[in-house]
């Protein structure tokens, strides 16, 4: 791994010697439930981050609550555990104070998206130097079991015994709108592609925003199974990639198409109509497409959803603009003189 | 000054400038202010302004003022009434005059006295003619129509010829008192250095003012207070959110931890982020959050980092915090909460003081979450509370409440600049290697002397760990449920903040004979003061003491309060203090209060001591 692989990595030290996953385990007993996608998550993490190359003590992981929320225990970096929905907020005063971190945010659907929304959405348009995983299992699990806020429309749960009466958010959708200049989506259970979104988001300059579809197999298993079971996922599943056509389905026999009124949809892939599969461009100036594929999905079956970078453009770093305003403001000039401030311009003096 | 013109000498003047939230009434004040500092007089100011950016023209709840106290010896409240009014219009007289006292000479702009405008304040009849005004010294000056005279030849337009008429009001004032002028002649060059056009025709209104004084008529006398003798040194005029910006600056330096606020605009505490936002030279990081709850939790991250993390808000920001604050708690990690108090509750009365928010910093949490905090006396104290305050947050590992108010924050006094190496220095002592024999570094392991844990900052080799806001395991830090545990950790965290090492209080009885005592906390401390001198003026005796720490208590509070037979407590709350004073002391504090929107008056308080003296004196006899 170059150094120049993680331009948003450039201000960090970096590692004096190979490290290995085992360097990023803690002694702490892993205590999420067994079969939780979260231990998926976790492993796959753990092998990532020696790729990053950069000091382990230089790494924050900052969580808010909520049972993705325990992950900062179970790395062995810095890390706060900090409270319900927040997280983003704390990780914008570490990572904006610390340009030598490497900042990280893990997050649930309830925590990032319910009491947490305003932070999320300040923190994305910012765009702080910050990796963001939003773990979504669509489900309340720590409090056991009520509707969260990307539950589907209609879901039975403790708190919903008729249903849930409040449409889902699309958290793609909702990042996107948000100014979002990183967006990306994977699947707990697929770990190279998993760890292929977290490569990608690390070298992103700014806040990346990755939601991990994750298995609550206690209170909503099976949620994503159908992008899962080796049956039906390469149906299901639309894998994206820049500068790649938007095939998918077995022998990619499906593409994703724009009609003449500028809407997104799928459909076999002909000889006739092999040209203009659309071609994924996640660098693309405007957010129209991209939002447009975080919407492609069906709601009810998850048919035909994306994975993969929808969206990653450049934009000035909202960290690094607030560096450059101090060093303009000594610039030429030196640090302020503490005691001509305290005088200011108008003084008298009393004998 | 034209010869036969008497000059009067006196030894303080109150003048209260009065108008429309549009007639820059603050920017008058605020200038006479500075030419009051700069010649040298104590002095003490108290701006009232409505909520509201523009009230309706012409309307009482438009009125905006300024009340200057200035005096040739050591004053401590910005005066209980004024000698002088300028009235700007009728809704500035109507406002204002029940608060003065028969005699005062009143300044109105005659001009702005119409029909209309009379009716809209409900006037039945013009006051300046009806008789009503025969107890005062009443000076009728048409400003609008001076002023426009004497920029007849500016070029400017009727409109905006016509808003330099409070400099016109401003010259005259400056005459009347005897007040340096080119210090406003300079700071209106400056202030409107890109509309030059402008800047003159203000200094023409402030020098036609000035000579409209030294030439009419109905101006016989002007007045002379002459300097103050105020302890030697080098002193500037200073406010009290400019002070606490200072100090925060300065505890940045002495600690050599970089400055972050994390903020969300709220009056009265906004001008702090905008003063501390001027100073990058000073590495002062300036967060404005998305809401109050994201500044401390901004605040609280940077400060994991190792930054001096502060949040700055009033007190319906504080009931946002306080989750975050409980955090900070728990993490044990230095945090400055600066609550300018207001009133309340909820959105209460915005731009006016209170000082009801002691008992939501004190408990204002869930679970035992106990919360040093630091009140400042007057506004240049605040530069020593946000010291103070640093001191404590850093050396204990802690968030630490600074309670100023309103009152404070917008008022002024001259301040003797301090000498930079006079500062205290603070320590933030890093944790920099491991702290167990087996070569693992303890979060939680504390010293011994303070309670303190070890605060070991990101990029530390060796010291990686984790810490949250569940229940930690003594030593190690670890998530533990174990309820031993978790009495012994609510009891070292009460147990850090009671031991945290605060000045004894100073009580002030001259005589030693006093049988009552008088303590406050906060800004009531300058009419507590004024009245304490009023009461041994006239013969009582009365001690006084000040809080300055509220959470821990000096050590010798206790002893103090049982040296006296009667203990009272002003407060612009209904008896918080009090009750905390009953609560840990059992002693019988009486609480006196109000919760006006305004600092209590010196003569107000002076009857309050007497009759507790005189109950005393009562109870003897019986």
């Amino acid at each position: 791994m170059s150094e120049s692989g993680f331009p948003s990595l450039r201000l960090v030290p970096k590692a004096e010697g190979p490290q290995s996953a085992r360097d990023f385990k803690t002694d702490q007993e892993v205590r999420w439930c067994p079969g939780c996608g979260d231990y998926a998550i976790l492993a796959a993490v753990q092998s990532f981050m020696p790729e990053l190359g950069i000091r382990r003590e230089n790494t924050v992981f900052v969580s808010g609550i909520g049972c993705s929320s325990r992950f900062p225990y179970y790395m062995n970096t810095y890390g706060v555990h900090s409270i319900h929905g927040r997280a983003p907020a704390i990780a914008t005063g570490l990572a904006t104070s610390r340009q030598d971190l490497s900042v990280w945010v893990v997050t649930g659907d309830g925590d990032a998206l319910s009491i947490g929304g305003n932070h999320l959405i300040h923190a994305l348009r910012r765009n702080v130097n910050l990796k963001i995983l939003l773990f979504n299992n669509r489900i309340y699990g720590l409090t056991k079991g009520q509707y969260s806020p990307t539950s589907e429309l209609g879901k039975i749960t403790k708190s919903t015994p008729m249903g849930s009466l409040d449409a889902p958010f699309n958290p793609l959708s909702l990042a996107i709108g948000a100014e979002a200049t990183f967006v990306a989506r994977t699947i707990d259970s697929d770990r190279q592609h998993l760890q292929s979104v977290l490569r990608a988001a690390a070298e992103h300059q700014g806040t990346a925003l990755v939601e991990i579809y994750q298995n609550c197999n206690i209170f909503n298993d099976g949620a994503f199974e159908v992008l899962k079971d080796p049956g039906s996922r390469d149906e299901a599943l639309i894998r994206l990639e820049h500068g790649k056509a938007a095939r998918f389905g077995a022998d990619l026999a499906n593409g994703v198409f724009r009609g003449p009124d500028g809407e997104l949809f799928t459909a076999p892939v002909t000889a006739d109509n092999e040209a203009d599969v659309l071609v994924h461009d996640a660098h693309a100036a405007s957010p129209a497409t991209a939002f447009a594929l975080s919407r492609i999905a069906d709601a009810d079956t998850l048919h035909h959803t994306p994975i993969g970078v929808l969206r990653s453009v450049e934009r000035p770093v909202y960290d690094e603009l607030m560096a450059s305003q101090l060093a303009a403001a000594t610039d030429g000039r030196g640090p302020g003189d503490l005691a001509t401030l305290l005088a200011g311009n108008d003084t008298w003096t009393v004998d | 000054m034209k010869p036969g013109k008497p000059i009067r000498r006196l030894d303080r003047v109150i003048i209260r400038f009065a108008g429309d939230s549009g007639d820059g009434m603050q920017l008058t004040g605020d200038r006479f202010t500075s030419e009051t500092a700069s010649f040298g007089n104590d002095l003490s100011t108290l701006p009232n302004f409505p909520a509201e950016i523009r009230a309706p023209a012409g309307t009482l709840p438009g009125v905006s003022s300024f009340q200057l106290h200035f005096a040739d010896h050591d004053i401590l409240t910005p005066g209980d009434a004024p000698n002088v009014l300028v009235a700007m219009n009728p809704a500035a007289l109507k406002a204002n005059v029940p608060d003065l006292p028969r005699g005062a000479e009143i300044i109105v702009n005659t001009d702005e006295f119409t029909k209309r405008a009379l009716a809209k304040v409900g006037y039945p009849a013009d006051p300046l003619g009806d008789g009503s005004l025969d107890g005062f010294h009443l000076h009728k000056v048409p400003l609008t129509t001076l002023t426009l005279e004497a920029l007849k030849d500016s070029g400017l337009a009727r409109k905006d010829a016509e808003r330099a008429k409070n400099m016109f009001a401003l010259g005259l004032l400056s005459w009347m008192y005897h007040r340096p002028t080119h210090g406003t002649e300079s700071f209106l060059r400056t202030k409107f250095a890109k509309k030059p056009q402008i800047a003159e025709a203000n200094i023409t209104a402030f020098r036609a003012g000035w000579n409209f004084g030294e030439t009419t008529e109905s101006f016989a006398v002007s007045y002379e207070v002459p300097p103050a003798r105020l302890p030697a040194g080098r002193y500037r005029n200073i406010s009290g959110n400019l002070a606490l910006s200072y100090g925060l600056i300065a505890a940045s330096r002495r600690s050599g931890l970089p400055l972050y606020l994390g903020s969300y605009p709220i009056t009265p505490a906004s001008d702090i982020l905008h003063e501390l936002s001027r100073h990058k030279d000073f590495g002062v990081r300036t967060f404005q959050a998305e809401d109050e709850i994201a500044g401390v939790g901004a605040a609280l991250g940077a400060a994991f980092g190792g930054a001096l993390g502060v949040t700055t808000t009033s007190g319906p920001g504080v009931a946002l915090k306080s989750e975050t604050i409980g955090l900070a708690v728990s993490l044990e990690l230095p945090l400055l909460v600066v609550d300018i108090q207001r009133g309340g509750p909820s959105t209460g009365l915005p731009t006016k003081t209170e000082q009801a928010d002691l008992l939501q910093a004190m408990f204002g949490r869930n679970g035992e979450a106990p919360v040093p905090i630091v009140a400042p006396a007057t506004p240049a104290e605040c530069f020593d509370a946000a010291l103070e305050a640093a001191r404590i947050a850093v050396t204990y590992r802690t968030p630490v409440f600074l309670l100023s108010d309103g009152y404070l924050a917008n008022g002024s006094e001259p301040w003797r600049i301090p000498e930079v190496d006079e500062l205290p220095e603070i320590d933030p002592e890093f944790a920099t290697g491991p702290n167990r024999e087996d070569g693992a570094f303890w979060p939680y392991l504390r010293d011994p002397r303070t309670l303190a844990r070890p605060w070991a900052l990101p990029g530390t080799p060796g010291l990686e760990h984790r810490i949250g806001g569940i229940e930690k395991q003594d030593g190690t830090g670890n998530i533990s449920y174990d309820p031993a545990n978790h009495d012994f950790m609510v009891r070292t965290r009460q147990a850090k903040v009671d031991g945290i090492t605060v000045k004894p209080v100073e009580v002030d009885d001259p005589s030693g004979d006093a049988r009552v005592l008088v303590l406050g906390w906060g800004s009531t401390y300058g009419p507590i003061t004024a009245a304490v001198r009023r009461v041994r003026a006239d013969g009582g005796e009365v001690a006084q003491a000040h809080l300055r720490n509220l959470n821990p208590f000096p050590a010798n509070l206790g002893s103090v309060l049982r040296s006296y037979e009667k203990i009272i407590v002003p407060e612009m709350n209904l008896g918080q203090l009090a009750l905390l004073l009953r609560a840990k002391y059992l002693v019988d504090a009486e609480s006196y209060n109000q919760v006006r929107g305004l600092p209590f008056k010196a003569a107000q308080l002076a009857d309050v001591l007497w009759a507790a003296i005189g109950t005393l004196d009562e109870e003897d006899n019986r």
